[in-house]
């Protein structure tokens, strides 16, 4: 369900109910109407709750940092920054207590990744499966840039060689040749 | 009896279209004028029909009849006029009616203002465009009816609220102009494919039909990261998430092709490039709309679920990429290549470019495809995030950008390298002068950031120091200066803003991304918070009503150093119907950038979630995209274009066997 009506003083109000309304919209943005129109339909996004905070500004921005390195891996493609699912919740409260308890920034990923598997990181770790999307870019530019050396560069010094004529094209310059001579 | 008009004319549209595409092409083939002739009143009549089919579907919205299976739901009665007009592209069957429409006036467009097309191109072209529509016809008539009834209901089930606002009003039908206009390249490249031959002049014909394009693709793509920024709610623009990935892969295709097409033009080099090009622009769109019309997104799971629609798509794209594909295996090797060129040279910053694009491009497809490959191949499941894309596709775009004002400086064939830096002096200087300002204003870091605003200044700097040159301001006497700048053709005029709105927008996100400030407080009616030197006053939250909403509007008091500053009402809205709530941030702009406010929930003791955010100069991020659709305009205004178009038939007797230099 999304947000609640109640009757409270006699009248109608609205009882947002927090992560549940997030949900339902999460639902509706990978429902058909969203997506038909070409949109990303995320939901009202709001995450981190004032509760959540570490008093550590140095520590709090660590874990700032750190939930838009992780998924909310009930929701579709948000980061636990930017959810405010139950779950997204769960985990900024667990990312803050392990900074709070010392861990360094990828012992927290690790610690994360260890209880919810690698669907939960957002940047994928290099490992053979992942070897070619990690790759790809610079296997592109350099297959690029050996296609281009190879074919365009190579006997072109700026223009100065001319490639030699084709037999049909030695055949029309001479027919061209011939023409002029007889017309004189 | 205006339902069942349209569902005709939707289905006479196949039929026509089913013509279109047959004997045109055939007549191009036997050399049959007649046969050729059919295509142009068919493009038209496509238009007709079509735009009857649609007007009858917006007249059913409108009228809100709740007969009609799409209508009932996806609408709503007490709707406003502008979202029950908007409603119908709001949703699968009516979007893909508007996909047709689109296409059909792309068509019918070529059909009147082709008449300089050498006649088989124009047939051949017309008829790979009937195909795409006949692809999409077939779809829509035996997959995805948008008319069919249903026993009459007392009211609809509405439209998503996050749907009901003005910019995604517009946002699908600039964008899917977009999609659709590169099937305008994609045609001429399979025409020329189908013929055997390309020139300059193709790629003269082809340029206007994918600047405007492009345009409406930055305009689409634009609005899209607008609405995100202001109705999420934490002033995000852009998230790497596949639907907007989607729509920016045609998008960088078309910037890249735009470049390419130029070569062409001018050196008639980069031929079979081009083509490919073109082909891959549009396949791009319907890549995107495969995605994100399957439902693959969701997960392979759904998809395999309720594959009716997606496998109907991924045919239409199989048969159209890869027969288009095949085409051009078989044929591109015919292709003469011409116009040699030195490295340093404009041909050669336009091959830069054109590679940075293209990887770039591919970066994002890799990126997107990449967890739906690896989950159906061996089950693992991955998340490609915003840190992969950012740490991939930023570090290709910065010798892009790096590169962009050498560009026009350079001559063709071949450049002089020491000579454009020189002239772009005064454009390094500016540069220059802005990074030594943000170091000094951000020492404390992020370090990156102003070398990041510097490349934006870069390129702005960059394309005004061209116009500078050209006019030669400061070197001529100020009256040539002004007779010069008025002289300049219109597509210099264009390019230059084009350049510029990418370093406008390049500025924009950078500031925002590096140095947003955001306070999150609870807060009780009378608390104040800081952000930015503003001091912001909680006065509480109000309810009240729209046509079809019930909202709580906090009220945020904004003074600076006591001075009364502006007054902020964010809201939180619940729609009737369908049952769900959207946030409306309150934004104030300002010239250094957006005080964005959002009502958060209502705590347990009475106070609310208050969520203060500052965006330094995010609005030129849609600025730059505003000029970059500017400089489109402009450039496609210039009647270089339209007159100067080069006649095939007088060039052809003499072109056949030139050297290639």
């Amino acid at each position: 369900m999304t947000a609640q009506w109640r009757m409270a003083n006699g009248e109608w109000r609205m009882d947002f109910a927090g992560p549940a309304i997030r949900h339902s919209l999460l639902a509706i943005r990978h429902s058909a109407v969203v997506l038909l129109t070409l949109v990303i339909a995320f939901a009202p996004a709001h995450a981190v709750e004032p509760g959540e905070m570490l008093k550590d500004p140095a520590l709090e921005a660590r874990a700032r940092k750190l939930s838009q390195e992780l998924r909310c891996v009930v929701c579709q493609n948000q980061s636990i920054d930017d959810s405010n699912a139950p779950l997204a919740h769960d985990l900024r409260v667990i990312v803050r207590e392990r900074l709070a308890a010392g861990d360094s920034d990828a012992q927290v990923l690790a610690f994360v990744e260890a209880r919810y598997g690698e669907f939960v990181l957002l940047r994928p770790r290099l490992k053979p499966q992942t070897m070619l999307l990690w790759l790809a870019p610079l296997l592109l530019l350099g297959g690029a840039a050996i296609f281009l050396l190879r074919t365009r560069f190579r006997a072109i010094d700026a223009g100065r060689e001319v490639a030699p004529l084709s037999p049909h094209e030695q055949r029309r310059l001479d027919d061209l040749l011939n023409t002029d001579g007889r017309s004189k | 009896m205006i339902i069942e008009l349209g569902h005709f004319a939707v289905m006479l549209a196949l039929v026509v279209a089913l013509v279109q595409m047959a004997l045109p092409a055939w007549g191009a083939r036997i050399g049959d004028a007649r046969l050729m002739q059919v295509a142009e009143p068919a493009a038209l009549a496509q238009l007709v029909l079509l735009a009857t089919a649609f007007l009858a579907l917006t007249y059913a919205y409108i009228t809100s009849d709740f007969s009609v299976e799409n209508v009932w739901a996806n609408s709503h009665s007490d709707k406003p006029l502008l979202y029950r007009i908007s409603g119908v592209w709001g949703n699968h069957e009516g979007s893909m009616l508007l996909w047709v429409l689109m296409l059909a006036l792309f068509g019918a467009a070529v059909a009147l203002f082709g008449s300089n097309l050498p006649a088989t191109l124009r047939a051949n072209v017309l008829a790979v465009q009937a195909g795409i529509g006949v692809a999409f016809l077939v779809f829509i008539v035996f997959a995805s009816n948008p008319f069919a009834r249903i026993p009459v209901q007392p009211e609809g089930r509405g439209l998503n609220p996050v749907l009901q606002d003005p910019a995604l009003a517009f946002h699908p039908p600039f964008l899917y102009a977009g999609y659709v206009g590169l099937s305008v390249a994609f045609a001429f490249a399979v025409a020329a494919l189908i013929e055997g031959r390309t020139d300059a002049a193709w790629a003269r014909w082809v340029r206007p039909w994918t600047l405007a394009a492009w345009m409406c693709l930055t305009l689409g793509v634009a609005m899209g990261s607008w609405w995100a920024y202001y109705e999420l709610g934490w002033g995000g623009w852009w998230f790497w998430d596949p639907v907007e990935n989607a729509s920016f892969m045609p998008w960088l295709a078309a910037t890249a092709l735009l470049h390419s097409a130029l070569v062409m033009e001018k050196r008639e080099a980069l031929k079979v490039w081009t083509i490919l090009l073109a082909i891959l622009a549009f396949s791009l769109s319907l890549v995107g709309t495969f995605l994100v019309r399957s439902g693959i997104l969701t997960s392979v799971h759904a998809f395999a679920v309720d594959p009716r629609r997606g496998v109907f798509i991924l045919a239409i794209l199989v048969v159209l990429i890869g027969g288009a594909l095949a085409l051009y295996a078989w044929r591109a090797p015919q292709l003469r290549q011409g116009g040699l060129f030195a490295p340093i040279s404009r041909e050669g910053a336009l091959v830069l470019n054109n590679v940075l694009l293209t990887v770039a491009c591919a970066t994002v497809f890799v990126g997107t495809l990449y967890p739906l490959a690896l989950e159906s191949l061996t089950g693992d499941k991955i998340s490609v995030g915003p840190p992969y894309f950012n740490s991939t596709f930023g570090p290709l775009m910065v010798p892009l950008l790096l590169a962009m004002p050498f560009g026009p400086f350079l001559a063709w064939k071949r450049g002089d390298l020491l000579g454009a830096t020189q002239r772009l002096l005064a454009s390094a200087l500016i540069t220059l002068l802005a990074l030594t300002v943000a170091l000094a204003l951000y020492w404390r870091g992020p370090w990156l950031a102003p070398f990041g605003i510097a490349l934006g200044v870069w390129v702005v700097a960059g394309a005004l120091g061209e116009w500078a040159a050209r006019v030669k301001l400061f070197a001529a006497p100020a009256r040539e200066s002004a007779h010069r700048a008025l002289g300049l053709p219109r597509a210099a005029y264009g390019a230059m803003l084009g350049h510029a709105g990418v370093g406008i927008a390049v500025v924009g996100m950078i500031a925002t991304t590096a140095w947003q400030s955001e306070v999150v407080l609870a807060m009780k009616p009378g608390e104040r918070g800081e952000i930015a030197g503003y001091t912001f006053t909680f006065r509480g939250a109000t309810p009240g009503h729209g046509p079809n909403y019930q909202e709580q509007t906090g009220l945020l008091i904004v003074t600076r150093g006591g001075a009364p500053v502006t007054v902020l009402g964010p809201s939180k809205r619940l729609y009737e119907v369908p049952r769900q709530s959207t946030t409306e941030a309150a934004i104030h702009a300002f010239w250094s950038g957006d005080l964005y406010a959002v009502l958060g929930d209502e705590l347990a003791d009475g106070g609310f979630v208050v969520r203060v955010y500052f965006n330094p100069l995010v609005r030129l991020i849609w600025l730059g995209a505003i000029v970059m659709a500017l400089g489109g305009t402009l450039s496609l205004s210039d009647r270089r274009l339209r007159i100067g178009a080069p006649r095939r038939a007088r060039r052809a007797a003499v072109a056949a066997p030139a050297p290639a230099e």
